[in-house]
């Protein structure tokens, strides 16, 4: 098995691997590499239909009540595996959970029979007036208990588990009273919930606010990390955006290497939301990981 | 923060010297975001300050090309960025960023001036192409259906995702070349992007008024504009509004031509080619009981199919 895997390039090969650390906050699943589900791609999918191992769907794209993007979808569920990424529930926000957005999410958790759910761990709106960008949280412990309750809320309500994305970020708060590995542990712990750990947030946040990305990764709970994202990102001349317009850089890759010694076997999945290039080129990029996944394996193995 | 963030940027696209509340925006940003050794408190507010319009804007742009066809960019970026202002997104998806802009505009005509009433018949019409292209759908009643139950009592449901609109300017030309236009300027050089772009400029100052009513439907999930009668558009407003079908042609033909009153068999033709197109549906809660009974055999499928 261990000779197939390393003579093969393609995430299929591990499906029937027991290593896949399958959790309680990923609904027990042992997905593989999979990439974002974006429009431009669409045809290719439908016509091809490309051997990929799941796809991850922006959920509000699909939070409507009905028209083309349904219609793809429901072709989409015909024939392969989806997960849902949140990018507006802004679990850090203060505002009660807009209802009207909820019921809708439910509506799409049961069409899409989504193992987990995924969104970030950030803020985003402020009396019902919504910036649609994510932004980032004060460290503090009344922060980290209110998120944790909204997630719980979340969670009882949608009856499906539910893990939150890292951010990257441009700004950090005076009044912050821990490091953010710190403060995505204690929101997680809090909320019993699961992490969706975005390698390249931690490598942009790292830049930008000049810390060491390796002690994020290295202070992570294995136990709860449901799903990895990668993606690129833009560097400036004093701080680095993340724009997913990009391959995976090599720092990047190191620190996936580095979380999947960690965490094993992970679900993975690659964002490119700009510049999107052929689907054939992204999925491509994506199957790189491959090469850690492996080693992963071969560790176990011997 | 949130305030700072969605406080307008300078005619060069930089953050305001002042916060909302008038304070020195330097000195308030530094309040509560710390700086380090590349980037102010007061540059690193201005990278989400930045963003956080340079999103809506795009996304406003994308939904409103009509409208910035009509107003060009900068007066185009005027008026959204007034918009927002005095309207901020309410919603959790951008998808509803302009369904206030109508109203608003009706309200605030001197951000289109000379131009309000063509943009605002742009505004109802790219809104309702919005609509229309992910609105719901039910169960169509089939045309045998229609023609066999059709009675003066009846009562008809429409299709929520068809939107009638009468408008005072040919506009849905305009917007069907700036979407040709789009759809073609992927492949083509600079030089002929920016001679299709005169073009279409010059057909927006050549619109000349011109009242047409329309329907903006679907059709295989593409939206399309589908040109009416005044008697067509009168009779399907009528339906939607709950008349029963007598009610609908009474009120209809009271107002316009009487030779349209005598012409049975024109109006049996037209609900003939509304139901082919799928129009007439079940009242919502029947047709939710059908899709769910639908939905529950498909799901069915979908467990055996799954790999």
């Amino acid at each position: 098995m261990v000779a197939f895997i390393l003579r093969t390039n393609t995430n299929l090969a591990f499906q029937s691997e027991k290593s896949v650390p399958a959790n309680r906050f990923n609904g027990f699943t042992e997905y593989g590499i999979g990439i974002g589900l974006r429009s431009p791609h669409y045809q290719h999918i439908l016509t091809r239909k490309p051997v990929v191992d799941w796809f991850e769907i922006i959920s509000e794209n699909f939070m409507i009540d009905g028209g083309r993007p349904m219609h793809i979808l429901d072709q989409i569920l015909d024939q392969y595996r989806v997960v849902q990424h949140g990018v507006s529930m802004y679990f850090g926000s203060a505002d009660r959970i807009d209802r009207e957005h909820l019921k809708r999410l439910k509506g799409l958790v049961q069409r899409s029979k989504t193992p987990w759910l995924s969104d970030h761990l950030c803020w985003g709106s402020v009396d019902g007036r919504y910036t649609h960008d994510l932004l980032p949280m004060p460290y503090t412990f009344e922060a980290a208990a209110k998120t944790a309750q909204k997630i719980r809320d979340v969670r009882d309500y949608l009856e499906v588990p539910i893990a939150v994305e890292n951010v990257s970020s441009y700004a950090e708060f005076h009044v912050s009273e821990m490091t953010e590995w710190e403060f995505l542990n204690e929101v997680v712990e809090r909320a019993d919930c699961g992490i969706l750990l975005d390698v390249n947030n931690i490598y942009v946040s790292s830049q930008n606010h000049s810390f060491n990305a390796f002690d994020y990764v290295n202070s992570v709970p294995p136990e709860r990390v449901a799903q990895i994202h990668i993606a690129g990102h833009s560097k400036y001349e004093k701080y680095i955006l993340d724009t997913h317009d990009h391959p995976v850089i090599d720092p990047v890759w190191k620190l996936y290497d580095r979380a999947i010694q960690r965490v094993g076997h992970t679900a993975t999945l690659l964002e490119w939301d700009d510049s999107i290039p052929t689907f054939r080129e992204v999925h491509n990029e994506a199957l790189k990981a491959n090469r850690f996944l492996a080693k992963s394996v071969l560790a176990r193995a011997v | 923060m949130a305030k700072a963030v969605m406080n307008p940027l300078t005619p060069s696209e930089h953050m305001s010297s002042h916060a909302p509340n008038g304070e020195p925006m330097a000195h308030h940003a530094a309040k509560f975001i710390k700086p380090n050794d590349r980037l102010t408190s007061f540059e690193r507010l201005e990278i989400y300050n930045r963003q956080y319009w340079w999103r809506l804007m795009s996304s406003l742009a994308e939904d409103f090309p009509g409208l910035q066809a009509v107003l060009g960019n900068r007066r185009f970026e005027a008026l959204c960025k007034a918009y927002l202002v005095a309207h901020p997104s309410r919603s959790f998806t951008l998808r509803n960023l302009g369904r206030d802009l109508e109203p608003w505009l009706r309200k605030n005509p001197q951000w289109a001036s000379s131009k309000q009433a063509i943009a605002l018949d742009m505004v109802r019409l790219e809104w309702a192409d919005i609509e229309a292209f992910d609105g719901a759908a039910f169960e169509p009643l089939q045309s045998a259906n229609v023609a066999k139950s059709a009675g003066s009592n009846l009562r008809l449901t429409l299709q929520p995702y068809v939107q009638l609109l009468k408008f005072h300017y040919p506009v849905d030309s305009l917007v069907l070349e700036i979407k040709k236009f789009n759809n073609d300027t992927e492949f083509l050089s600079n030089a002929f992007r920016e001679r299709r772009k005169r073009k279409r400029v010059s057909a927006v100052a050549k619109l000349k008024p011109k009242t047409i009513f329309l329907a903006v439907h679907r059709v295989d999930y593409s939206v399309y504009f589908r040109r009416m009668t005044a008697e067509e558009y009168g009779l399907l407003v009528a339906i939607r509004k709950g008349k029963t079908l007598g009610q609908a042609i009474d009120a209809t033909f009271s107002k316009h031509s009487k030779t349209f009153a005598a012409d049975l068999e024109q109006v049996t033709a037209w609900f003939q080619n509304w139901s082919n197109l799928g129009w007439f549906c079940a009242p919502p809660q029947q047709s939710a009981k059908i899709q769910k009974s639908e939905k529950t055999q498909k799901s069915a499928k979908r467990r055996t199919a799954k790999k």
